[in-house]
């Protein structure tokens, strides 16, 4: 069975919210209608998005580190919001796992979004029904798309290549060798959501040097140091003589 | 979790209604065992299963307000295997039209016993039609609550106390109002609902304060540590990665003072148990139309108060992501 998933490395995102721009390009214009905004250039904007990028500060001057954060929906395996829902229009996807809101069946009670313990749906407040990250189903499966282009579009945005998309449930997937290989993980695992998403851990890059590596200790006769200079009656340390 | 008026409407108002079928079918129940005097109470309910069918419809118009798209409520009927909304959703319509049916048969008078138990026990159309109510308002009491008690998430929700609170408080609220209604008809058994009303609303108070005691020392399962997946006892957000509000911001936060919280969970306590209890014991010394009139009221007041309460003390794991905007 297949499970599409986005990975997301935490080392490498930047917070430059790409990603975020371009989801909400991308399914603003789509077939499902639009992501609204309500006064977007005006005082106290505010609209709904699939994706955002929060920043955490990690640590207490001056030992921080600063975390960008892309949150979407994780496109659970027990997904905890999918039976909750009484019309049936949110649903999980039995062919690639991908979990979707049928936008003419949500009657809008949000009773979902509560099921969600990442907080990963919002109520479109001009269409009035329950929205959610799609993995941009309307592109992966677009055959009139250049092969390469057939991924979500916040990951073909992404500038620093923090987002990989593919199938989890494919050992040799490039999704499965990152989470295997790179100490992927899965957000509040204590819920037993499974969630599809993965996040790589940020990971400092440190050059580790023991103070003994820093003197060469290993040919006495190399340049540092002085050479040694045995009497003429004994023998050298090595072929050569020292005098 | 942001108290939705719509919701405290839903409840408060079909707990009553639903409770005040319970008194009305125990009394008939009673006075079949001859533990009641059997009067003339065949106006009186057909009456009050008028006044609960009110109750239950208007609980059910606020619903609808709940809804973004309330043109399609129809559809939330499909999925009652999996769903306690939809179940809900299915039971609370089904209680309309069974509480409406025995107050019908009381109203019409199709009150001849269809058949005789042992010589003892007329069995009339009320008395069959009152027991498949009284099943359907004890499903649709307990469907209420798993609406809530279901959501493992809101642990302050999810657990069995949630279910008995709306059960008892239910009843009690509507055998206050069977009190009041039959003190103010002037016929009824109106000691007899007083009674059972100050037994529901005491046992009412245990299992609130029950949950209130639990709620209180319940820790969060999810961390900051958990939501993000850092290992650090120190972590702040510095922005949720919106200045505008977010539907996130909305339905999950209150955005009350916690005077303010201390403030409500004082009246409901006082309104919907204390008082109450005191006025309908004062109700059996002076005989007042108004006294248990004034009980009742205060007590759906306190209730409204209540179910307030039991949103804004319910804290979602989704609010870590959601805790400073810039
Ligand atoms: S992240 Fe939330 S909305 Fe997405 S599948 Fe999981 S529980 Fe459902
Ligand atoms: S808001 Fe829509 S998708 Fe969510 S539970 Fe209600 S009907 Fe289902």
């Amino acid at each position: 069975m297949t499970q599409l998933a986005l990975v997301i490395d935490l080392n490498v995102c930047v917070g430059c919210h790409a990603c975020v721009t371009s989801c909400k390009e991308w399914n603003t214009s789509g077939w499902a209608g639009p992501l609204a905004d309500f006064n977007p250039y005006g005082p106290d904007p505010h609209g709904t998005f699939f994706n955002r990028v929060q920043t955490f500060e990690v640590g207490e001057y001056p030992n921080t580190m600063v975390v960008h954060f892309p949150k979407s929906c994780l496109h659970c395996e027990e997904p905890p919001c999918v039976p909750v829902c009484p019309t049936g229009a949110s649903y999980k996807r039995e062919e690639d796992g991908i979990v979707l809101v049928d936008y003419d069946k949500c009657i809008g009670c949000k009773y979902c979004s509560w099921a969600c313990p990442y907080g990963a749906r919002e109520l479109d407040e001009h269409q009035k029904v329950m929205k959610k990250c799609t993995l941009c189903v309307d592109r992966i499966y677009d055959e009139s798309l250049p092969e390469a282009e057939r991924r979500p579009a916040c990951v073909l945005a992404c500038p620093t290549n923090a987002r990989l998309f593919g199938d989890v449930h494919d050992p040799d997937s490039e999704v499965s060798v990152a989470i295997r290989e790179q100490g992927g993980y899965a957000l509040m695992p204590e819920w037993g959501t499974k969630p599809a998403n993965h996040y790589l851990p940020r990971r400092r890059t440190e050059l580790r040097i023991r103070p003994d590596e820093l003197i060469r200790a290993d040919n006495p006769l190399k340049k540092e140091g002085v050479p040694p200079k045995p009497p003429k009656d004994q023998p050298t340390l090595d072929e050569t003589t020292s005098w | 979790m942001h108290p939705a008026f719509s919701v405290i409407l839903l409840t408060t108002l079909i707990g009553v209604g639903q409770g005040l079928f319970l008194a009305i079918y125990t009394s008939q129940l009673y006075a079949l065992a001859r533990l009641l005097p059997m009067p003339d109470h065949q106006r009186f309910f057909a009456l009050g299963s008028a006044v609960a069918v009110g109750f239950l419809v208007l609980g059910l118009f606020a619903s609808f307000f709940h809804l973004g798209r309330p043109e399609r409520a129809w559809r939330s009927a499909a999925r009652w295997r999996t769903s306690w909304l939809s179940r809900e959703v299915i039971l609370l319509p089904l209680v309309v039209m069974l509480v409406a049916a025995y107050g019908l048969i009381h109203g019409l008078g199709w009150t001849r016993p269809l058949f005789v138990i042992r010589g003892a026990l007329p069995v009339d159309a009320s008395l069959l039609v009152g027991a498949l109510a009284t099943v359907a308002v004890f499903a649709l009491f307990v469907a209420t609550g798993m609406i809530y008690a279901s959501i493992r998430f809101l642990r302050e929700w999810a657990s069995p106390l949630t279910v008995f609170n709306f059960i008892l408080l239910g009843g009690a609220s509507g055998f206050t109002l069977a009190a009041a209604f039959s003190a103010w008809v002037g016929s009824g058994p109106t000691r007899f609902y007083g009674t059972w009303a100050v037994i529901l609303t005491v046992a009412g108070a245990v299992t609130r304060l029950a949950s209130l005691y639990r709620n209180a020392r319940l820790a969060p399962k999810s961390t900051l540590q958990s939501a993000i997946g850092v290992r650090h006892p120190r972590i702040r957000q510095i922005t949720q990665g919106a200045m505008g509000r977010t539907f996130n911001n909305r339905e999950f936060f209150h955005g009350a003072s916690p005077r303010t919280i201390a403030a409500v969970r004082w009246f409901f306590l006082l309104a919907v148990f204390a008082i109450p209890v005191a006025l309908l014991a004062t109700a059996y010394v002076l005989s007042s139309v108004w006294i248990p009139a004034a009980a009742f009221a205060v007590q759906y007041a306190g209730l409204v108060a209540e179910r307030w309460y039991f949103f804004a003390d319910a804290r979602h794991p989704q609010n870590l992501y959601y805790q400073q905007v810039a």
